[in-house]
């Protein structure tokens, strides 16, 4: 029975759940993440080659999508980062309380606005997958993040449903469940993940979650004052539906343009709810077996 | 949705018209790796667990024909059930993992040890029924059966709900209704085909309960759900549940027809 224990906390500064406490690691190293800095994404895509290269994950179709350079298309079984390219003709975008704002370049010059985003797994605080694996292949481990063990998953496909980012995936050639480990084989070691390691503008950034949200929130500020009101941080509150994730993004426009869920929140919060009412419904057919039966004769 | 011809005079919108985006058009959840075989195991898992709940109520207000073949029908829906299930699987091979750990937070774990307790106790309540062999034993196992079978058909609903998909997980309120009644109007329906008229008269009655259960909750399921009902209504999913919400209130008449005029002993069986 894996009901985890109450969040007790570790005295760290971090705010939200201590996920890596509350899975019972009661001494555990600093919650680890990313920080994906979209503003400074140059779409070079070593992302996604050191991250095939260093996990060894197998080719998952070559084809020409004509979605500007993005020729990957998602993160699935086989596709752990994703470099996502959006070409905005009119470059009117919204800030984060819904007031457009159109950008002017120098000589007019601004009327083509590219967006490159690495996506990735979110290591979320509260990870619908993982509640759901009915196996434990999906565990947490003691940096905080959500990893699939691959040699106890059975390939149920629950997971795949359960995820609101779609991250997640069902590999057809061997039928588990695979998707980014944060690179738990190098981050245990003391290295760097791949892919952050081989960004060559640090818009992948590794380390600490609290020191990166901190990073974060001065970049923000920066760009702010830079004139780029429209840049906004994604997935780094840990209020909201997921209780904040592992990997989190600096973005330049609104999700949805990404391709990512505006309001993600974890399916299980309403968990014990559904429960309810499905052993009310049990009762429920309990009764009318005990209507049809007993009262009147057959 | 507020368009701006209903606008009163000259007032000036001061927040710009939604718009929505996406990454070229794809959607951001992943679809279900999940083929025909769950929707059949939904099927067969509701008809099983319904069916031992008709059955402890036959066999207990005595009558052994209409249990009897309640019992061999859950015996023989959960044994499909099983297969279905397990041939699902990537990994086949690997069902075993499932009874690695019981995670309350995981329906399909739940349900599968619900499935491991309830399995043997349909198999032998349908053997001993089959047999006449160890009648107490029998009686147990029919109790047992019949105690975790509402559970077997009623904990798939949550099994659903507790995704991202949208039309599932906003739906569990009204979902686990949905399926206990949809499970009762199969239950009901296999005794109703699997005895003599004389002898399902129970049956007919746990079918139109069944039946009306399911078509309510599922009309407020899907007035509640709005917008994310969508794809109940549309395309191939909105036909089969048209045909469905049909082959259901036709069931339903029938069985209120059928225990209306109730036929003679000497009476054919209706195939």
């Amino acid at each position: 029975m894996e009901i985890p224990p109450p969040d007790l906390g570790t005295g760290r500064a971090e705010p939200g759940i201590d996920p890596a406490a509350r899975a019972g690691y009661p001494d555990h190293p600093p919650r680890m993440g990313f920080f994906t800095d979209t503003s400074v994404c140059i779409g070079c895509k070593a992302c996604e080659v050191a991250c095939k290269e260093w996990n060894a994950v197998p080719e998952d179709g070559l084809l020409l999508t004509g979605m500007s350079y993005d020729n990957t298309q998602g993160l699935s079984a086989s596709t752990w980062r994703h470099v996502a390219f959006i070409e905005q003709s009119a470059v009117t975008t919204r800030t984060r309380d819904g007031a457009p704002i159109t950008a002017t370049g120098a000589e007019g010059a601004a009327d083509l606005r590219w967006l490159m985003s690495s996506d990735v797994c979110k290591h979320c605080t509260e990870a619908a997958c993982l509640d759901v694996c009915p196996t434990g292949a999906l565990m947490r481990t003691e940096f905080g993040t959500v990893v699939v063990q691959d040699d106890v998953c059975n390939g149920c496909g629950y997971c795949v449903s359960a995820c609101p980012f779609g991250v997640i995936g069902r590999r057809e050639t061997d039928g588990g469940a695979h998707k980014c480990t944060l690179c738990y084989d190098r981050i245990g070691d003391g290295l760097t993940p791949a892919c952050a390691q081989a960004c060559p503008t640090e818009s992948i950034q590794f380390g600490p979650l609290d020191e990166l949200r901190e990073r974060a929130n001065q970049r923000v500020a920066a760009l702010h004052d830079a004139g780029k009101p429209e840049a906004r941080l994604y997935g780094a509150d840990p209020g909201d539906g997921i209780g904040g994730a592992g990997a989190f993004f600096l973005l330049l426009d609104q999700p949805e343009v990404y391709g990512l869920p505006p309001d993600p929140v974890v399916t299980t919060r309403d968990l014990p709810r559904m429960w309810r009412n499905a052993a009310l419904a049990a009762c429920g057919l309990a009764g009318a077996v005990v209507a049809a039966c007993v009262t009147g004769r057959a | 949705m507020t368009g701006s011809a209903g606008r009163r005079g000259g007032e000036k919108q001061m927040v710009p018209e939604a718009e929505f985006s996406s990454y070229y058009g794809r959607p951001v959840l992943k679809e279900t790796v999940w083929g025909p075989d769950i929707p059949s195991y939904l099927f067969l898992g509701g008809l099983a667990g319904a069916s031992s709940g008709l059955a402890a109520g036959a066999h207990i207000s005595g009558h052994p024909v209409l249990a009897r073949a309640a019992k061999t029908g859950a015996a023989a829906a959960i044994s499909l059930s099983m297969v279905a299930l397990v041939h699902d699987l990537g990994r086949p091979a690997r069902f075993i993992n499932m009874l690695r750990v019981l995670k309350v937070t995981s329906p399909m774990s739940v349900g599968t040890w619900l499935l491991s307790a309830y399995t043997p106790l349909a198999l032998a309540a349908a053997a001993c029924a089959v047999t006449g062999r160890l009648p107490r034993g029998g009686a147990a196992a029919t109790i047992g059966a019949a105690a975790l079978g509402t559970g077997v058909a009623t904990y798939t609903s949550v099994l659903l709900a507790d995704t991202a998909v949208p039309a599932w997980h906003d739906a569990h309120r009204e979902l686990p209704y949905v399926f206990a009644g949809s499970a009762a109007a199969a239950a009901g329906g296999l005794g109703m085909l699997a005895v003599r008229p004389d002898h399902a008269g129970q049956a007919a009655r746990f079918a139109v309960l069944g039946a009306a259960a399911e078509l309510t909750a599922k009309s407020l399921l899907l007035r509640r759900l709005g917008p994310a009902a969508e794809p109940y209504q549309k395309g191939r999913a909105g036909t089969m549940m048209e045909a469905g919400d049909v082959l259901t209130a036709a069931g339903l008449a029938g069985a209120v027809l059928a225990g209306r005029s109730r036929p003679s002993r000497h009476c054919p069986a209706p195939r």
